[in-house]
């Protein structure tokens, strides 16, 4: 009995409820309806909250008790549907307490000018949520941008993250990155860290808050959980900038920007092949704003140097593509700045020579590439290796089509696919044809002279495996120009007669032939080229040749179907850190074995379907040759 | 079927099982007797209910008998002339014996409306489910004056005993049962609560008030936690007016409690009530509780505990024998030949395809006969138009490339989220395509959206359909207004919060369910109301359309749940026997039988043919909020506020799994295309997935445990458990898998 369990309307109450409507009640009268209230109460209440469950809400609205009421023939209570919680007050004197209830100035209302706007349109929006080994337990997907608004805990992380990156502690800001790339909760947050990191051009005064923006890009990329969709574009014209643009920081000569373009470069070239795919054309959009900027000749040395290692982080097809065709037009200005030895010039010449190594390293490489990718695509076709990795890629390789795809590994395919686009993606690259690699080689080796032929003798695992290659380019492609140029190229490079041997199939290569007469323009425009070069090199050759003998041995060639995949990933970076040091022309040194990276080659599996139909369709096209 | 037994008790169980039956039909047979599923759609027009008419059960005769007493009493002659007319009954047919049961069956049919009329006390006070027994014209308005006088359903009550020895009484039988040995003690247990209740209402029913608000306090914390809402309701009752037109207690009083006992248990129960002379306590028991006694083992706690909870106890073994052919109807073989020439076609793509042997094989699987399938035209189904059988065809091609889903290979979640819905997503549907959802709100619209890119187009208006070229090959394209082309469209037409919303198959029509009483059904050609069902007088919770079409349900506060056909605007069914508000409601795939859930914790299945009800299943501590058949037809999940979820083998009507996990009310449940996945939604902003393979393989299915009802569960939910998906703050309400396996999901956007 002492125990009360409801709330209860008290006969006090009551009676005071009488008199206000002028009834005066009995004490037992009033006792019997304070009860009775009550229990009304309670069972009115009782059924709103079904109205409340049916609606699947948790919380009881005026609504449902309304309804309630009037499901019950009892008049509903008006003017408490507002959603917002109504001031209750207390009055002093006497325990009295009351909804404060407002005089609404109804004319002012009327009359008033900030006509209020209705609700937003409802609306039905979808995101995607998956399980992940363990079972999910973190809410997932993006909340869209209609409904957003961050949570304290997200807004405070916030602002302690983009402190941290942005303020002096290196220490700090390395947890910071680090908690960048690895936390699972932050998609609510993305658009906002893209905005801080498209702030690049408003401090490119400052190469070290540049240099920290850049490393934030870097975090949210490599963050798993992170689906960064549109906002790649985002990124990567922040990180365009910082390659490209010349920077107000650079006009201080003691200021490294060549670092943070090189760092630019290789954070694009990783943006690419990993998020690549989620924005459609994304290859070309870089691609032609790099030549741009390349043919430009307007723009400072800097700009220049940023677009060359751009390319060259993109890989050796990029190169190929850009690079190489405006190498003879820019070579010309690149030389009379080197060529100008004056006092005033001595600044930009020492930019012109950061602008040349950069050249130089972006073509050796593309030589060693192009060459490796000619005989996987050899030994694919040879069948030396019919399941393994060489033959998935040189199936990609020879699969036109192709829409660039987002393995890294697959950047041989690039190429072609981009020829493939040729007649959409705009006139700039209608003039390309593929130049073979001697002719290639002969073409660079005309502006290069000794300093890139000096590269290719000292390479570690290269210099025994890209001599052979042209022979098989003769094997397999069997194109007119082939054999003239592999002819030109063996004369040139005495590493081939030396690694021919190693097989006993290419031996009976063409390129013993002699040089049937040439064909085509490429074959002897590359041989005009060539013509004119040969001597020097022929006299280079015997310095180089026994350095090659030397490495040749440390090669094994059943390891090669893993060589191909790490030298691919091994390269990007033995390209990049000699390069990024200084511009010696010490020759670069594979500093990791080839095989650490063998095992990161989970791209491989991840050929599609319609890649291998075309292959194989594009294949026996080629078999009849 | 209650051993009978020799005592003092046995008389009285004769009684209960004899009058058990009339009382368990009550109200379907007013409605549904001698009435066929009296339109057959299309042209099909062989129905296979004829049999109806035919054979009035004893039951039946009863329930007649009942009837004309009643109307007797209330001197409407005329009626009864008419009735005893039509029923073939002899003149003398009112004995005293048919007036017993009359107060039975009568009480039963769930109305209290007061005979002075319009009592405006009585909140919520429902009508009988017999208001809309169209067929039987002349004694339709007579029966739906059927109330019972709430006076003497509480009359039971008068007898009268010491009211302060009830205390007594209760405390000797409570001291008893904790002395009784352990295997006995959870048994006996289960007397509690029931007769708790019914001491407590007695005493408030004679008016000590004070006695029974000391009852209550001393004992209401014996009672298991699961009656606690019930309890609740129960204390605020404190006076004899109060007992008018209350719900929970009239359902308590008409319904008797149902306790599954041992023959052991029972006989030393009786045993010590016949020692002390406890007849207060022993007539409450013949009175008020229906003892189901069963030979064997005593149950532990935990299998007692597994199917209590429900208003009334326990399901008799006997409610859930009848044969139920949960099989899945044999799907129509118009498929090959059409599939064939699609497949042409496709092949003329130069898509090289092997899968016409495949093909064949399903075919010849879907040819052969369930041997638990209902025949083909037990319900008459509408036949196929060509534009069905061109959305089979997409069926069954999508089928092909449907995942197979398993505890190695979960589905991923796409979820649609409302946003800016303000105005309070009240219900959900999408589909069976997944091409368009549907949301019904709280602001009483009902809103419709593409979700493909394929825009919703409204007909054009009758002129300009003149003018179009009907001959054309593309006239269902040229029909279509392309300037009404738009994302979503709003259906305005309810008057209250759309409690339940449901596509037709053929993605035509959708129907609306409402607070305001009313079923709608929409064209989604021209997104207007074609027809509103009036029947339900108050709140309708749920509606679902049969996966054949034409045939709908629905179900709501006046506790019965009704079969509509669309052509029809009075119901062709009801379906009467739930105790409290009908919550959810489900089609069987094979459009035979019906699927309750409701606010009484049970679950019932009910046969669309004769009406009556097949199946009770009871283990809920809560409303149930959802349902769904497994796509095989054998099992039936469902999901209530208490957060679990309960897995039941139709076929066998027994409790077969119980899924515990979640922390809210679960809203949605939905299995997986191939049944290997149960999907459930739930208001604490989760989906879950549930091994359902693993749950239906783990079944130990011997005869005893088919034969006794007595469940082992083991807890394996964390076993069953494959996966859970957060939200954000968004509860969901609406499962569906598409036709591919991957699941979607629906719910408002909760900041």
């Amino acid at each position: 009995m002492t125990e009360r369990r409801f709330a209860e309307v008290s006969r006090e109450s009551v009676r005071l409820m009488a008199e206000g409507a002028g009834v005066e009640l009995g004490d037992d009268v009033a006792a019997l309806l304070a009860e009775d209230v009550c229990y009304r109460l309670r069972e009115a209440t009782q059924s709103s909250s079904q109205f409340m469950r049916h609606a699947k809400r948790r919380k009881l609205t005026v609504e449902d008790f309304n309804r309630a009421l009037r499901w019950s023939n009892v008049e509903a209570i008006c003017g408490y549907g507002a959603q917002d919680a109504l001031p209750f007050r207390s009055v002093k004197e006497g325990e009295l307490f009351f909804v404060e209830d407002r005089d609404v100035n109804l004319v002012e209302l009327a009359l008033a000018t900030n006509i209020p706007k209705g609700c937003a349109e409802t609306m039905v929006r979808v995101n995607v949520s998956y399980l992940d080994g363990k079972g999910n337990l973190e809410p997932q997907g993006t909340v869209p941008t209609a409904v957003q608004s961050l949570s304290d805990d997200l807004l405070k992380y916030y602002q302690q993250i983009t402190r941290a990156i942005l303020g002096e502690d290196p220490h700090l800001m390395k947890v910071a990155l680090l908690d960048l790339q690895s936390n699972s909760k932050i998609a609510a947050l993305l658009p906002y860290f893209v905005y801080v990191i498209s702030g690049v051009k408003s401090v490119s005064h400052d190469l070290e808050q540049l240099n920290r923006l850049m490393h934030m890009v870097k975090s949210l990329v490599q963050n798993p959980y992170l689906y960064l969709g549109s906002y790649v574009r985002s990124l990567v014209s922040s990180v365009m900038y910082c390659i490209l643009e010349p920077l107000a920081a650079s006009i201080n000569p003691l200021n490294d920007h060549w670092t943070l373009r090189d760092y630019a470069a290789l954070l694009l070239s990783h943006i690419f092949w990993t998020h690549g795919d989620l924005v459609s054309g994304l290859y070309h959009q870089i691609l032609l704003s790099l030549q741009k900027v390349l043919s430009d000749p307007v723009r400072p040395l800097c700009s220049h140097y940023g677009a060359v290692v751009g390319l060259h982080a993109l890989g050796w097809k990029a190169v190929e593509r850009v690079l190489f065709p405006h190498l003879p037009a820019y070579w010309a200005n690149l030389q009379a700045v080197l060529d100008d030895y004056s006092v005033s010039n001595a600044q930009v010449k020492a930019d012109g020579h950061k602008v040349y190594g950069a050249i130089l390293v972006a073509v050796e490489r593309l030589l060693k590439m192009k060459a490796l990718s000619l005989s996987q695509s050899a030994e694919g076709q040879s069948g030396a290796h019919p399941g393994s990795v060489v033959g998935a890629v040189s199936y990609r390789v020879n699969s036109p089509g192709l829409s660039p795809p987002p393995e890294p590994l697959s950047e041989a395919a690039l190429g072609i696919a981009s020829h493939l686009q040729v007649g959409g993606a705009g006139c700039h690259w209608e003039e390309w044809t593929p130049v073979p690699l001697p002719a290639m080689y002969c073409e660079l080796y005309s502006f290069f002279g000794d300093s890139l032929a000096v590269r290719f003798s000292t390479g570690t695992g290269f210099g025994t495996h890209s001599p052979c290659t042209p022979s098989q380019l003769g094997d397999s492609r069997k194109e007119p120009p082939g054999p003239a140029s592999n002819l030109d190229t063996t004369r040139k490079m005495p590493q081939l007669t030396a690694n021919l041997n190693i097989s006993p199939r290419q031996d009976g290569s063409p390129r013993t032939d002699p040089p049937p007469p040439s064909l085509s323009g490429p074959g002897s425009r590359s041989r005009s080229s060539s013509s004119c070069s040969r001597q020097r090199s022929a006299g280079l050759s015997r310095e180089v040749f026994p350095k090659a003998r030397f490495t040749s041995p440390q090669t094994t060639p059943p390891a090669f179907s893993f060589l191909i995949g790490g030298r691919q990933m091994g390269q990007r970076c033995q390209g990049r850190r000699p390069f990024q040091t200084m511009f010696a022309t010490t020759p670069p040194v594979s500093a990791i074995p080839p095989r650490t990276y063998a095992h990161k080659l989970p791209v491989i599996g991840r050929v599609g379907k319609p890649v291998r139909r075309w292959t194989c369709s594009h294949y026996s096209l080629h078999l009849p040759l | 079927m209650a051993a009978v037994q020799g005592g003092m008790g046995d008389a009285d169980i004769k009684t209960d099982i004899k009058t058990e039956p009339s009382a368990d039909g009550f109200g379907n047979n007013n409605a549904n007797d001698g009435r066929v599923l009296s339109a057959s759609p299309g042209s099909s027009s062989s129905t296979g209910s004829n049999k109806q008419t035919a054979a009035v059960t004893p039951e039946d005769q009863q329930t007649l008998l009942a009837v004309l007493q009643f109307l007797k009493k209330n001197k409407l002659s005329e009626s009864v002339e008419i009735l005893r007319r039509e029923a073939g009954l002899p003149e003398n047919s009112l004995d005293p014996k048919a007036n017993e049961s009359a107060g039975a069956g009568s009480g039963g049919a769930a109305g209290i409306v007061d005979l002075e009329g319009g009592d405006a006390s009585s909140l919520l006070s429902r009508v009988t489910g017999s208001s809309s027994a169209g067929a039987q014209a002349p004694t339709k308005a007579a029966v739906a004056e059927d109330q019972p006088d709430v006076s003497v359903v509480l009359s039971a009550y008068s007898q009268q005993g010491d009211p302060t020895l009830y205390k007594v009484y209760y405390r000797d039988l409570k001291k008893f049962i904790e002395t009784v040995l352990d295997c006995h003690r959870a048994e006996l247990s289960q007397v509690f609560y029931p007769l708790f209740v019914h001491m407590y209402l007695e005493l408030v029913y004679n008016n000590h008030e004070s006695e029974a608000k000391a009852f209550f306090e001393k004992f209401s914390g014996d009672q298991e936690c699961y009656y606690e809402e019930d309890l609740r309701i129960l204390s605020g009752l404190t006076k004899k007016e109060h007992m008018r037109g209350n719900e929970t207690l009239l359902d308590f009083r008409t319904s008797k409690f149902v306790l599954r006992i041992s023959r052991d248990s029972y006989q030393l129960l009786k045993r010590h009530l016949q020692e002390r002379q406890n007849n207060q306590i022993w007539n409450i028991i013949q009175e008020h509780l229906y003892i189901d006694i069963f030979d064997g083992m005593p149950r532990s706690k935990s299998q007692i505990d597994a199917m209590s909870g429900s208003l009334a106890g326990e399901a008799k073994r006997e409610a859930n024998k009848t044969k139920v052919y949960y099989g899945l109807l044999k799907e129509p073989e118009i498929e090959l030949p059409l599939d064939d020439e699609d497949e042409e076609a496709e092949n003329e793509e130069g898509k090289p395809k092997k899968k016409k042997p495949k093909k064949d094989s399903v075919g010849s699987k879907s040819k052969k006969q369930d041997p638990n399938a209902p025949s083909q035209n037990r319900i008459p189904l509408p036949e196929l138009k060509d534009s069905d059988k061109l959305d089979k065809i997409m069926y069954m091609k999508e089928a092909t490339k449907r995942i197979r889903l398993g505890p190695d290979n979960l589905p991923s979640v796409c979820f649609y989220t409302f946003l800016n819905a303000y105005q309070g997503l009240t219900a959900v549907d999408l589909t069976d395509d997944s091409s368009l959802i549907a949301g019904g709100f709280a602001d009483s619209t009902v809103r419709v959206w593409s979700v493909t890119p394929k825009k919703l187009r409204k007909v054009k208006s009758a002129a300009d359909l003149n003018l179009i070229d009907k001959e054309s090959d593309d006239v269902l394209e040229r029909i279509m207004d392309e300037k009404t082309a738009s994302e979503s469209k709003i259906m305005y037409g309810h008057s209250g919060p759309v409690y339940g919303i449901s596509f037709s198959p053929d993605r035509n029509y959708l129907l609306s369910s409402s607070e305001d009483g009313t079923v709608r059904l929409w064209s989604l050609l021209t997104f207007t109301c074609l027809v509103a069902y009036k029947g339900h007088n108050y709140p309708v919770w749920d509606t679902q359309f049969s996966p054949y079409g034409y045939y709908f349900v629905s179900g709501g506060h006046d506790r019965v749940a009704r079969l509509w056909a669309t052509d029809h605007y009075q119901p062709l069914r009801i379906f009467s026997g739930h105790l409290a508000d009908i919550t959810c409601t489900r089609f069987h795939p094979n459009s035979n039988y019906v699927a309750t859930g409701s606010s009484d914790r049970t679950i019932r299945l009910w046969d669309v043919l004769s009406g009556n009800c097949v199946r009770i299943f009871t283990g809920h501590k809560g409303p149930i909020h959802s349902l769904a058949f497994s796509p095989n037809g054998k099992f039936l999940a469902s999901g209530a506020t208490d957060g679990r979820v309960l897995l039941w083998d139709i076929g066998h009507g027994l409790m077969v799994g119980e899924l515990k996990g979640h922390t809210d009310t679960i809203y949605s449940l939905r299995f997986s295309r191939d049944g290997e996945i149960l999907a459930s939604g739930s208001m604490d902003n989760t989906v879950r997935l549930w091994d359902a393979m693993k749950a239906f393989d783990d079944l130990e299915t011997d005869d005893f445990t088919a034969a006794t009802g007595h469940i082992h569960l083991q807890d394996n939910s964390q076993e069953l458990l494959l996966g859970t998906y957060t939200t954000k703050s968004t509860p969901v309400i609406h499962l569906h898998f598409t036709r591919r396996n991957l699941l979607l999901a629906a719910g408002a956007f909760n900041p």
